[in-house]
This record gives C-alpha cells, structure tokens and sequence, in this order.
C-alpha cells in the first residue's frame, strides 16, 4: 500500500497507522545512517529547512538542525530574540516572510496551541512540522517515543502504557495519547489531580492517582515532566510532597511493572520525577530516545521535503540513502 | 422624523406577542405610526398607500437587542455606531443596548449622549446605551449612574469584566433600585477561568487549550441570584450558556427572586465542536459548550426560564482572528444573524415562532424594564418583516457590519428580515438593497 502525507505534519491526530508505521520505518533507515562514520547523506542538498522556535529550546531545536543537516539540507535557526515577534510583529507575517525566501520545510515551536496548524493554513508553499505548540501536540516526541518502545520491546500493539506526572500542561502526553490510541494499546495516566483532566477518560485513557495500581504490569512508564514554565499557578504545594505520591523508583518497578521499560522526554528532573537510579539504570532508555529522536526527525523532515518531486519510495529504491 | 406617504403592509402573518395577535392582517402606517391593524382588505378604501405585498411574510413588532457591541467611540476600525444599527436594520432589529466597553468606557454622560448623537444622526435604530456599573469597568467604585441613567441609560454593565467583589456588586444593585433600573451581567468567576480560550470539556483537552469551566459561570450566576434576594433589585444574566446554569435561574425565578435571563442564538446553535481545527471564529466568551446546554438553553427559552434571545454581536477586525487560538479576539456578528438562526430552532421543533418572536420583542423590554412595542392602531411603526422562506448566502457583502467575523460565512442560511421600519420610516429593504448590489 503506497502512503500518502499531507503537506503538513501538525500533530499525531490526523494521521492514519500506516503513516505512523511510514514514519516510523523510514526513520529506522536512518538510524543507521546515524551509526556512520560519516553521518550524512546528499539526499536533501539544496533544501532548506527553517528552525522557527518561539519558544525556548534546546534538545529538540538541536535534533531538528542536526536532522536536516544530516540530510544535507541548509538549516537555518530563528529564535524568539533573533526574530521580529519581539518588535510586534504577528505571526503570519513572520511565517510569510519566511515562506518568501522558499524553504522547503519550516520546523516551528510555539508557547500557544494551535499555532502550527494556523500557521500552516495559510501557508501555501512551505511545509510545516509542528515542534510543539503550547498544551497541545509534539507529535515527532511521540513518534521518537513510538520508535524506542518498538525497537526495545519489538513491538507496538498489545502494550500498556502509563503517563506519569504532568499530563495537563504536557503536549508530549497527548501526543503520545493520540498515537497509542491508533495502535490500540491501554494507556493509562497517573497525577494528582489538579494535574490530570478528567476529560481525557473521553480518549480512553484509563486515570489513576495512586502510581501502584497505574504501573502496575506497564510495559512501558513514561514520566512527564513538570511544566513550570506553563500557566503559573500552583498545581501542586511543592515538588517535595509530589514526590512522596508520584516519583518513579526503581523499588516501586521492580515491584509493580519488573518488565517494563522507563522513558522520559526530557528534560527531566532527578529526584523528582524519576531518582537517579532508574534514569541511570538498565530500565531507562532515555539516551536511545535522544539518538532515535534525530532519526525520526530526519524521517519527517525527509518526507515532507521530497514530497514535492519525488517520492519517499522512490529515493530508498535509488539508494539514495 | 418628517411625514411620510402612508404604507399598507398587505396579507402578511402579523405576530404581536403584545396583543396576543397572530393572524392574516393588513397594517397600515401613516407618518410615524400604527393606523391600525385589521383584517384584509379593510384599508381597501384608503387612497394614495404606498401597498407592499407581504402574504407569506411574518410582520412583527421591531425586535429588540440587549447585548450588542456597537465599538464607539474607541474601536471604530472594528464597527462604529452608523455601521452597527445599520447591521441592526438588516436583521430586523429597531432597539439595540450597546455595552459600555467602548474607549472610553461609557462610565460617563459625555459617552453615553455621544453614542445616542451618533444614533440618531444614524436613522436606522434606536440605541439603548448601557452604561458601566463601576468607574472603567474596574469592579472598584460605582460609576455616576444617577448622571448616565439621567443622559439615556437603561440598564448597567461591567461586561466582560465582571463585578467580582461582592460588596461592590451589593452596592450597585441597591444604588440602581431606586431608578428602576437593572444590572445586567457577564457571569465569570475569573480565577476558575484564567486564560481560558474554549470551554473546558472533550474538545479542549484534544486541542490542548485551557478551558472555561460551566462552574465559573454557575458560581456567579449564584451569588447573584443571592445578591438579587437580599436586595431585592434586579438581575439580568447576560448570555448564559450552560444548564444549570439555566436550572439555578429557573429555581430562581419560582422563589420569586428578581432575575431575567438572555441567550445568545451561537449558544443555542453551535457547540464547542466549532473550534475543532482551531477555528478562532468560534472563539467567544462565555464560550460555546456542549449539546446538552445547548438543548437545555432552549428548553429554558421556551419555558420563559431565559427572557430574551439577545446576539451578543461583537464585531472584530480580520486580524484580529489571524492568530493563534488563544490569542483571537472572543466574539462574533450577530445581528444578521439571529432571525435565521433562531428560525432553524423553529423548523428544528425546538423553538414556537411566537414565543421567538416573544423573546425578541416583549420580553426583553420587560427585562430591561423598556417601552414593549406593539403592533397596533397610534403604536410607534417599529415594525420588522421577515420572510421565513428566503435563502442567502451569507456573504461578506451581504454583512452590513463594519467586521465580518462570523463562523457561518458563506454558509447558507434561510429566513431572513426583508424589510426594517422605524418610526414608519423604510430603514432597510432587502430587495432594494439586492438590487442596488446587482446593478453595481
């Protein structure tokens, strides 16, 4: 079955399986580009790719610019100071602006929901792949996260997955809800509940606010991190009396969940997430999930920027990899 | 108004919730009034009418809007005075009460007789202002209401800023009882909606957006209602948007409490499904909610529980919906709007055409405490023809306000105002205007 992309990747919601799976196969080819000596390959020369981050960030804006670099792509990064948001300017104008220097992919992140998708709306040429906007997706967080829970356990159905900790204000939580929820697996979501949406039981997730019985048999326990930097208000009295409930050791796994594995998006904070123990421990697949995350990265960016000559089969039937 | 040619409106349905009228009747208007309303043919003797053929076509008193935002003086990019009753004659709308969110505030007479100024040199409604309950609508000391109600106020408002101190919200009530007149209010408890840009429900947890509780409104709606009782001055609900909150009127009004209540036609129309894809032109406060709301506010509008069908018509300038979700401007049109809109509930079965045409008229003016219009003989010819059967498209021209922002653009709708008169004078004509279009 030939698989087909928009021109967009905005969010997890929207796509079919056999995208994800797309997605998620074309970047396993690229993991072993990433093994290379030289890790580069010519595929993309001559494109470019914008990095537009209106938002602090440092993994992921690296991931993206090593990504198309790694494509042989010119990546070109514009942060909140760099960029004329601070003089006023609006949004759409920014992305005009942008798109009239025709690049082939603009990579965006913004601190509100909803701005990958209105930017691309009115985006006719330019390709955008949503980074994270506000409360509401980072749908390439998700696929990393697919990528690592299928090459560790060998598989993506038939999982239990549980979220833990920050599930309101995490955009990588209901991305991830999104994606679990295309391959039928239980998710599950533990957090005090100032921090859990009782409405998110209308996506089938399962909520919990005692970590014992959420993790309990999980295959895979995500934990979520503490967004501060969002809505300002105490969600919780302090992070030391949210640990006593909600912090991940490596007693409370072996105990409740002894096969599962832990992965977290980081940044995370030892100590109060997750002890040092489990992130340091054989359970934690948090460096994988960093590596893989620049091979899902040049997936995305890979396929929409070949979107408009070629196709993705087309190019690894050549060997242009 | 000078006089004009006397005009027989022919074989039309006319609906008077005021006299209890519905029925084939011929109503004649010479100058600015009412000749009579009587069984057809009985003006066939009078000579020199200007006869206008309305068989088929509903004739009901001028309908009246208490929430609209008519943005002058200070926003007159978004919509200004002349503009806005324009709209309001389009749709059928002979009285509108603006919202004193202007720049500057309508807090003082100055502001209040330069809206009714405008309005009059205007000619297509009357403007009712609202005046603001507290100095710039900070919720701290009382505006000078003596002195707006005084210069043409009827009613007072902080609007979207609601009165969150009680004992401001107390005072208010007690000071206005003694002109008669009403607080009317939006009802947010602001710190269970901070920064909300949608209803807080299944949708916003898909789009990741912060949500505005039904609670914040209920929990204002019930201190006023218990503000109401102690003081015994009246409370009218603005927009109230969610079932219970319709069910704690409702008790309410059975207690005997002093409390009226109005509904928006986008609360009882759209759900909060219209802001899926991000769709900011379904971005409004309070914002729209779930179907079962929406059923139970036309439950209560049909049982009197909600007075008035008001349009909150709250024009925005295109860029200011050219954003992101959250930082889209919260409102949209709806003087143009409502007619269609409330007669698809009647085709739909959840609306009676008289009790619509109740909630547009007579009960709003007794909830605002205003002159009630009324089709017959020496009544003012406030006077709204509507032709239930009529398609449009709604256009950006077919939109006399000044914005266009609305979420049924280009979207079909049927049954529309044809034909505004106020005091007897022609404001608005569809087929004139159709033509005047179609010649340009």
């Amino acid at each position: 079955m030939r698989v087909t992309f928009g021109q967009h990747l905005l969010g997890i919601r929207g796509l079919e399986r056999p995208q994800v799976e797309y997605l998620l196969d074309t970047a396993k080819e690229f993991i072993e580009v990433n093994e290379r000596a030289i890790k580069k390959v010519p595929t993309l020369r001559g494109k470019t790719v914008v990095n537009l981050f209106l938002e602090p960030s440092t993994r992921t804006r690296t991931s993206f610019e090593i990504a198309a670099k790694r494509l042989s792509a010119d990546a070109v990064n514009i942060g909140a100071k760099d960029s004329s948001v601070t003089k006023g300017e609006s949004l759409l104008d920014t992305v005009l602006t942008l798109q009239a220097m025709a690049p082939d992919v603009i990579v965006m992140r913004h601190p509100q929901s909803g701005a990958a998708h209105y930017a691309a709306s009115r985006l006719t040429n330019s390709a955008v792949i949503n980074a994270g906007d506000g409360l509401h997706e980072h749908p390439t967080q998700a696929l990393l996260d697919a990528l690592t829970i299928r090459e560790t356990l060998g598989k993506l159905t038939g999982l239990k997955i549980a979220l833990v900790g920050d599930v309101l204000r995490s955009r990588v939580a209901r991305s991830n809800i999104f994606l679990h929820t295309l391959f039928g697996n239980e998710i599950r979501a533990v957090a005090p509940p100032t921090l859990l949406p009782q409405e998110l039981s209308s996506l089938g997730v399962k909520l919990y606010t005692d970590i014992n019985k959420a993790i309990e048999g999980a295959d895979v326990v995500m934990s979520l991190r503490m967004k501060y930097e969002y809505l300002s208000e105490a969600f919780i009295p302090s992070t030391d009396d949210y640990c006593k409930r909600f912090i991940i050791t490596e007693p409370l796994l072996a105990r409740h969940a002894p096969d599962s594995i832990v992965l977290a998006p980081g940044p995370f904070y030892r100590g109060v997430e997750l002890t040092s123990e489990v992130v340091d421990g054989p359970r934690s697949q948090i460096s994988k999930q960093v590596n893989y995350g620049v091979a899902i990265r040049m997936a995305a960016i890979f396929i929409l920027a070949a979107r408009s000559n070629r196709s993705v089969e087309e190019s690894l039937q050549e060997g242009a990899l | 108004m000078k006089p004009i040619k006397g005009v027989l409106l022919k074989g039309g349905r006319v609906i008077d919730p005021a006299t209890q009228l519905d029925g084939e009747r011929d109503l004649l208007i010479d100058g600015e009034r009412i000749v009579g309303v009587e069984t057809p043919g009985a003006f066939a003797g009078v000579k020199d009418l200007d006869v206008i053929d309305v068989s088929g076509k509903l004739v009901v008193p001028g309908l009246i809007d208490l929430h609209v935002h008519l943005r002058e003086p200070g926003y007159e990019w978004k919509e200004t005075v002349l503009t806005g009753t324009d709209a309001a004659a389009a749709g059928g709308f002979t009285t509108v009460c603006c919202m004193p969110n202007t720049k500057p505030v309508n807090d003082k007479a100055e502001v209040t007789r330069h809206i009714i100024r405008k309005a009059e040199e205007a000619g297509f409604a009357r403007v009712l202002p609202i005046g603001a309950i507290t100095k710039g609508q900070e919720g701290k000391e009382l505006s000078e209401m003596v002195e707006l109600y005084e210069a043409g106020c009827v009613a007072f408002s902080d609007d979207g800023f609601p009165v969150m101190n009680a004992g401001v919200m107390r005072r208010a009530l007690e000071y206005v009882s003694m002109l008669g007149a009403v607080l009317t209010v939006h009802e947010e408890e602001r710190t269970l909606s901070d920064g909300f840009a949608m209803n807080e429900g299944k949708t916003a947890v898909k789009l990741g957006l912060r949500g505005f509780p039904g609670a914040a409104e209920e929990i204002m709606i019930s201190r006023d209602i218990e503000l109401a009782r102690l003081t015994n001055s009246r409370v009218h609900f603005c927009h109230v948007t969610t079932a219970r909150g319709v069910e704690l009127i409702r008790r309410a009004k059975n207690d005997g409490i002093p409390v009226s209540g109005e509904c928006t036609t986008h609360h009882f129309t759209l759900t909060e499904e219209a802001c899926e894809g991000f769709n900011s032109q379904a971005k409004c406060s309070p914002p729209l909610r779930t179907d079962e709301d929406r059923e139970a506010l036309l439950r209560g509008i049909m049982d009197g529980t909600l007075d008035a069908i008001a349009s909150d018509h709250a024009p925005h300038e295109n860029d200011s919906k050219e954003c992101d979700f959250p930082s889209a401007s919260n409102g949209m049109l709806g003087l143009q709007l409502t007619v269609p809109l409330a007669l698809a509930q009647v085709r739909a079965g959840k609306l009676s055409l008289p009790r619509m045409i109740e909630a547009l008229t007579v009960s709003p003016a007794k909830a605002f405490r205003i002159t009630p219009p009324a089709l017959k003989a020496g009544a003012i010819a406030d006077i709204a023809v509507i032709n239930p059967e009529e398609r449009v498209l709604l256009t950006k021209s077919y939109l006399r306000s000044k914005s266009k922002n609305t979420p049924f653009l280009n979207q079909e709708l049927q049954g529309i105002c044809i034909m505004s008169f106020l005091g007897g004078k022609r404001v608005f004509d569809y087929l004139s205007m159709n033509s005047q279009q179609s010649s340009k």
